[in-house]
């Protein structure tokens, strides 16, 4: 049993400036914290969520059980790699989410009707200035680490760039200085299942009453089979069928992998917002350092001042070692501290959030480190 | 060999403040007291786990590579030192690595055991495979694929135009310069591209 986490709200009324023009005049961040801040407030870690996740990081709700348990407790809490003990850590939920921060499900002040499709575009640079603001107002100064995987490590790399003198140390798991062809050819066959389908009404969904399901059933199908690899996949379901004999059906499910994947994408219908995965995924395909900076991410990392923990997987190929690695040379190559581990799990990217010891033994290691040199 | 004395025999060879990349650091040793006593920085490269938590657990920044992979991620130049001690006989690419040493060090440190030393020699006489203190392995379970001695390294250095600032043998942390390849169970070379 974890302990208790606490959701909070806090509003900001200070417009936000958005890359693409758009401002948003106010908004909210939902957060979470856990562990005590200390005196000096330098003891701070703020955690960036990836596509689906939320600011409930660590701990299970109230009287909900282990069912509610937070998205990443098996790296962040009491005793474990990240040590709620000695650090004061920070889930935050990112603008655009379908959590609690602002996002399409919410009412647009200007229109007092549902934002919708008409919420705007989001980036990664968007959600750092505003997770940033949410840091300023707890009073911290400088956070010791910002730590995220897949796109929660593009930010936790964003903010080292936006905001050099405000990180301390930046751990960058699974994850890549931008996305490839591939990357974004697999985001957009997610995105084409969601906007083509029927109930979607251009994002306007909610004013008539439904949920385009079909689509996101299918960009949840597309997106899971890119999170595991090839042998975890075999291990797990090879050619097993779904019944004892075949049906030779083109249209129902024959084999355990297809139950699976309908399975998987049944239960994120459910809970997940079509407009918050078109926003999230756009975000993926823009982050791009490196792009004015002639698509040079040495030069582009001249500002940085954090010291690194870079981590892969070495079966992860959404977000593979070798994209790990050109963050790891562009930070050599300014002579910035860095440790790269590549570590040989077998899970493809779905290994960032689970519990190889090799894996939390690293991260725990480096955040001993961090403990011992905090300013009192 | 006495691994501490051997640290500062090497030491003595990296200029103070030197910036540095060793490779095959194991679990950090070397890099450390290079930070500590000589006022150095730099990385460790290393593939084994557990060498690189515990160069993660002494503050050593490590990235964890396969050398067999070469340098590609080091520019020219980029480091003032590099390192490669008791690292070259394990890599099936040695003469390459050898070359990337001086290509992406200002000078770089290479040492290695040397099979040409006499108890190795008499063993060979006798028609078996030396193992010893400094060479413990049986011939079937050695890490060692690149076996050479302290000559073989000038012949690999002459046939690569790589320079030899400096070059001597070390045998229970004491530095041999008399009959090296002889008398030296480890030979150690500076070397320059």
């Amino acid at each position: 049993m974890s302990f208790i986490a606490i959701p909070q709200i806090m509003n900001f009324s200070e417009p936000l400036n958005l890359c693409s023009g758009d401002t948003l005049e106010s908004y909210q961040l939902a957060y979470e914290t856990y562990g005590q801040l200390n005196d000096s407030k330098s003891n701070a870690v703020l955690i960036c969520h990836a596509l689906n996740a939320s600011h409930h990081v660590a701990g299970e709700y109230e009287g909900e059980g282990p069912k509610s348990v937070g998205w990443w407790d098996k790296m962040i809490g009491p005793g474990k790699s990240v040590d709620t003990d000695q650090f004061f850590v920070i889930g935050v939920n990112n603008l655009g989410s379908c959590f609690g921060s602002t996002g399409p499900t919410h009412l647009n002040p200007k229109t007092k009707k549902i934002w919708g499709g008409a919420f705007p575009v989001v980036t990664v640079e968007d959600w750092v200035s505003a997770q940033q603001r949410l840091v300023n107002a707890l009073g911290i100064k400088r956070l010791c680490a910002v730590m995220g995987g897949s796109l929660g490590g593009m930010q936790a790399l964003s903010w080292t760039l936006q905001y050099p003198d405000q990180v301390l140390n930046s751990v960058v798991i699974a994850s890549a200085p931008n996305l490839n062809a591939e990357n974004i050819a697999f985001n957009e066959v997610a995105r084409r299942a969601i906007v083509n389908d029927p109930d979607f009404h251009a994002g306007h969904f909610y004013e008539h009453d439904v949920i385009p399901r079909r689509g996101l059933k299918i960009a949840r199908m597309v997106g899971h089979i890119t999170y595991l690899s090839d042998d975890v996949m075999n291990t797990k379901f090879g050619r097993a069928l779904k019944n004892d004999s075949l049906k030779y059906s083109t249209q129902e499910v024959e084999f355990q992998i297809e139950s699976y994947l309908r399975y998987q994408g049944e239960k994120f219908s459910e809970y997940f917002d079509a407009n918050t995965y078109l926003l999230i995924t756009r975000a993926l395909d823009y982050f791009d350092p490196a792009q004015k900076h002639q698509n040079n991410l040495s030069q582009a990392f001249e500002k940085i001042k954090s010291k690194f923990l870079i981590i892969s997987f070495k079966t992860d190929w959404r977000f593979s070692p070798a994209r790990s690695r050109e963050i790891v040379k562009a930070l050599i190559d300014n002579k910035r501290a860095v440790t790269y581990s590549e570590i040989d799990a077998p899970h493809g990217h779905d290994a960032f959030l689970l519990d190889d010891p090799r894996y939390l033994s690293v991260v725990r290691s480096y955040f001993e480190e961090i403990f011992k040199n905090l300013e009192n | 060999m006495n691994k501490r004395a051997f640290i500062a025999t090497i030491a003595e060879l990296v200029p103070q403040g030197s910036r540095v990349l060793d490779l095959g650091c194991g679990d950090g040793d070397l890099l450390n007291y290079l930070q500590l006593h000589r006022g150095c920085d730099g990385y460790g490269v290393e593939i084994d786990d557990q060498n690189v938590l515990q160069c993660v657990r002494r503050g050593v920044q490590v990235l964890q590579l396969n050398l067999d992979e070469g340098l590609k991620m080091f520019e020219d130049s980029s480091f003032d030192v590099v390192l490669q001690i008791d690292t070259l006989q394990n890599l099936r690419n040695a003469e390459t690595m050898v070359i990337e040493t001086v290509r992406v060090g200002k000078i770089g440190i290479v040492a290695f055991p040397n099979f040409a030393h006499w108890p190795n020699r008499l063993s060979i006489l006798r028609g078996a495979m030396p193992v010893t203190k400094r060479l413990p392995y049986q011939w079937y379970d050695t890490p060692n694929i690149r076996v050479g001695t302290f000559y073989d390294f000038e012949l690999l250095a002459q046939k690569n135009k790589i320079k030899i600032l400096d070059s001597f043998g070390v045998k229970d942390s004491h530095v041999m310069r008399a009959f090296p390849n002889l008398m030296a169970p480890t030979a150690v070379f500076k070397i320059e591209g």
